[in-house]
């Protein structure tokens, strides 16, 4: 049974998702909706279940002293930092003892990983117990700031916004444009003329390669933009096409072989 | 509380009734009175002609397709027609709900703190100065009980409309430009947005041309029309019949399979090299690290990549190779760890299975690329496996890979990042012949049967292509290329 009730929902679900296509009524549309609303409350369960592998692998780094270790602390602080700031909000015109609640707190959590670490046990869960106090005191006696886990105050804080806008975004827009270098050195490899296929992709790379150059300074013969659209519209679309057409395929029948129970490997049953 | 919520109610509708009383009256005027009372020297368009409308077919209900012959000044004659308004007649109580739809909305934008948008001196910024000073909790009771007040009210709108054309009013729905012959209104089926159009309910429209200057000439009103959803989708007959000929092959080559049919399979260089890649880890001792990519566990290429995964952790568990699996979607990581456990239990090692061999990362693009890229640096695994879907970090991925000096092994179904793989790993699984691996893979019968069952519809989709291409270059040709069309 344990493993048949997966395998009904599965046929019952993927089923009643292939029908649905067919079948544009409201009342179609709703199921497919709700079921749709479904896979986001369990996306947002797995979410905590990923934040606790997260915590989990990374106090283990801790633990045992594994290379790069401090930067565990660094990724579980900046994880519980943004939590916070992300359900805080100013209210008056400072922020008080803030900054002391926002201390207290990482601090808690650097006790809290001490105490699942250290043989010392006893040492750390006290202060982790003082830091928490101090930050309890603060929530509750500062009404310079609030807490808000209802709605979305949090995400104008300042300080929130100001991690994200520059600290996170600059980060991921540097590992983003490390994509140009990484282009260059493999079109460098993949262009070298070994053979006489590498050579006609070379041939090929560099007549759409000037097609597409803004710094031509003398333009681009006609012939030469025509054979690079010929190149792009032609030979590159047609295999495009046709690889298309076999990934088509090649969904339907996954598709037909998981409904019907053929397909278990998503099951850890290959 | 509910006398509080009631009062408030009813205040609110007042106050809305008063502030839109002006426009309302303006508004069913415009059938009525018309412009030329008021700009007497300016010369009407003649009318748009023959205005016709039926319920769109093939959708979920509240639309209906408009169409009407050109004004005779539309291009010709005057040629002063610049462009067309279509209105709908809604009875009174559809305007009442509206109100009460204006309040909820506001109200929304409370709960939601984006009232920023809110025009001062305007009748949202009115209500908001009211509703604002009601706490959350109330605000949230409020908004249960004019939610449920709209609900209610709409049950009676089939009912009002059949009072046209008293006790209502024509409400402007959209504008076209000149030339254009048709309109599609496409209504919303929330009952609480006010683009709402009720199934089943009279429904009303008239097309007014207008000139430069403002002067209009209503068409002859277009109703009673009802609009209602449909149980089956005509425009998407070829797919069922393309889905059940492959649904029939794929069976029929499953069975021949079961009865032992000999079935070959082109051999894949990928997967072949998968057991080679693991050897070479154990003998290295370094990790296997094996990236899922960036799709969903309902994504397809994620699907065919747990196959793969539980294949690969199954070998890796028999050589107790160290396997590294950070993930991307807390969801897929899930799965991962039940694949990757079952895997180690078949192999007879549930024992060597340890918790964060899968392990999330980060929903963000980017620092996951990050992280990925940490751990081949750090740990210098032996093999990189990518299956699954990839957008723009597969060759960061792979170029950071084959600077570590990995072997590496990929598959994806997304088209732009096939050569970005190919040019950076060792072998790479092209489309289709990622979901072909886990047929490959465990070579039972009624997984290579769906491998046949593609090839021979690819083969009927070659045959089709080359018949269409041929019938194309005569005119009769195209009764068979539409056998083929599929419209939304």
């Amino acid at each position: 049974m344990k493993r048949q009730l997966p395998f009904l929902l599965v046929f019952l679900f993927g089923a009643f998702m292939v029908f649905q296509y067919y079948v544009p009524h409201e009342s179609s549309e709703f199921v497919y909706e709700f079921l749709l609303d479904w896979v986001m409350i369990i996306g947002i369960f797995a979410l905590a279940l990923g934040i606790w592998s997260l915590y989990t692998v990374s106090v283990d780094k801790i633990r045992h002293k594994k290379e790069n270790w401090a930067y565990s602390y660094v990724t579980l602080i900046g994880l519980f930092i943004m939590v916070v700031l992300g359900f805080t909000y100013k209210v008056g015109d400072s922020w008080g003892f803030y900054s002391v609640f926002v201390i207290s707190l990482m601090t808690l959590l650097g006790f809290l990983i001490q105490t699942s670490v250290s043989k010392d046990k006893g040492l750390w869960l006290g202060l982790s117990g003082l830091s928490l106090v101090v930050a309890l005191g603060i929530a509750f006696t500062d009404d310079s700031w609030g807490i808000a886990f209802m709605t979305s105050e949090g995400l104008s804080n300042t300080m929130f916004t100001n991690f994200a806008d520059f600290v996170l975004t600059p980060i991921l827009a540097t590992m983003f444009s490390l994509l140009a270098f990484f282009i260059a050195s493999a079109a460098y490899r993949a262009f070298r003329a070994r053979n006489i296929l590498a050579t006609l992709l070379l041939i090929a790379a560099i007549i759409v390669m000037l097609r597409f150059n803004p710094y031509m300074p003398f333009g681009l013969p006609e012939y030469m933009a025509k054979t690079s659209n010929w190149l792009m519209n032609v030979p590159n679309l047609a295999a495009q096409r046709a690889i298309v057409i076999g990934i088509g395929l090649g969904i339907v029948a996954t598709s037909l072989k998981v409904i019907l129970g053929i397909e278990r490997g998503y099951m850890g049953k290959g | 509380m509910k006398v509080k919520l009631l009062i408030m109610v009813v205040m609110m509708l007042a106050l809305s009734s008063f502030c839109f009383a002006q426009d309302n009256a303006t508004e069913a005027g415009t059938e009525d009175t018309d412009t030329t009372a008021v700009v007497e020297s300016i010369i009407l368009p003649a009318p748009p002609g023959n205005l016709t409308g039926i319920d769109k077919p093939n959708d979920h209900g509240h639309a209906a397709i408009l169409s009407w012959d050109l004004s005779p000044d539309d291009g010709a004659g005057e040629n002063s027609v610049l462009k067309y308004e279509i209105y709908k007649w809604v009875p009174q109580l559809m305007l009442d709900i509206n109100l009460v739809r204006d309040s909820l909305s506001v109200i929304q934008r409370i709960l939601r703190n984006t009232t920023s948008g809110i025009t001062e001196g305007t009748q949202a910024d009115s209500m908001k100065i009211v509703f604002e000073k009601y706490s959350r909790d109330e605000l949230f009771d409020i908004r249960n009980t004019l939610i449920a007040h709209v609900k209610q009210e709409n049950t009676g709108l089939a009912e009002a409309s059949n009072s046209y054309p008293e006790n209502g009013a024509w409400l402007f729905v959209d504008k076209k430009p000149s030339g254009t012959k048709s309109f599609v209104h496409i209504g919303s089926k929330d009952f609480k947005s006010a683009g709402f159009v009720p199934d089943f309910a009279n429904l009303y429209y008239r097309v007014d041309a207008v000139t430069i200057d403002g002067a209009k000439s209503s068409s002859k009103v277009l109703g009673p029309i009802q609009t209602s959803g449909q149980w089956y989708n005509t425009y998407r007959t070829p797919v069922v019949f393309s889905v059940l000929f492959f649904t029939l092959l794929t069976i029929y080559f499953v069975r021949e399979a079961r009865k032992g049919a000999d079935l070959y399979v082109r051999p894949l260089g990928g997967i072949e090299a998968v057991d080679d890649a693991i050897g070479r880890a154990t003998e290295m001792g370094r990790p296997i690290l094996y990236v899922l990519g960036l799709g969903s566990a309902a994504d397809i290429a994620t699907i065919a990549s747990f196959t793969i995964l539980g294949r690969v952790a199954k070998k890796v568990a028999e050589y107790q190779t160290e396997l590294l699996v950070p993930t991307y979607d807390p969801i897929v990581m899930t799965v991962a760890q039940e694949v990757v456990k079952s895997a180690y239990l078949d192999a007879g090692r549930p024992d060597a299975y340890k918790e964060d061999t899968v392990h999330f990362v980060t929903q963000s693009q980017f620092a996951y690329v990050a992280a990925v890229n940490g751990i081949m640096l750090r740990e210098l695994p032996a093999t990189n496996v990518y299956m699954g879907k990839f957008f723009a970090e597969s060759l960061i991925l792979a170029e950071t890979g084959a600077l570590a000096g990995s072997i590496q092994i990929s598959g994806t179904d997304e088209i732009a990042q096939i050569p970005f793989f190919i040019v950076a790993c060792d072998y790479t699984l092209i489309g289709e012949e990622l979901y072909a691996a886990s047929a490959y893979l465990g070579k039972e019968p009624v997984l290579l049967g769906s491998l046949k069952a593609q090839d021979y519809a690819k083969a009927a989709i070659i045959l089709l292509a080359v018949i269409g291409v041929v019938l194309a270059q005569f005119e009769f040709g195209a009764a068979f290329v539409n056998l083929f069309e599929v419209a939304n």
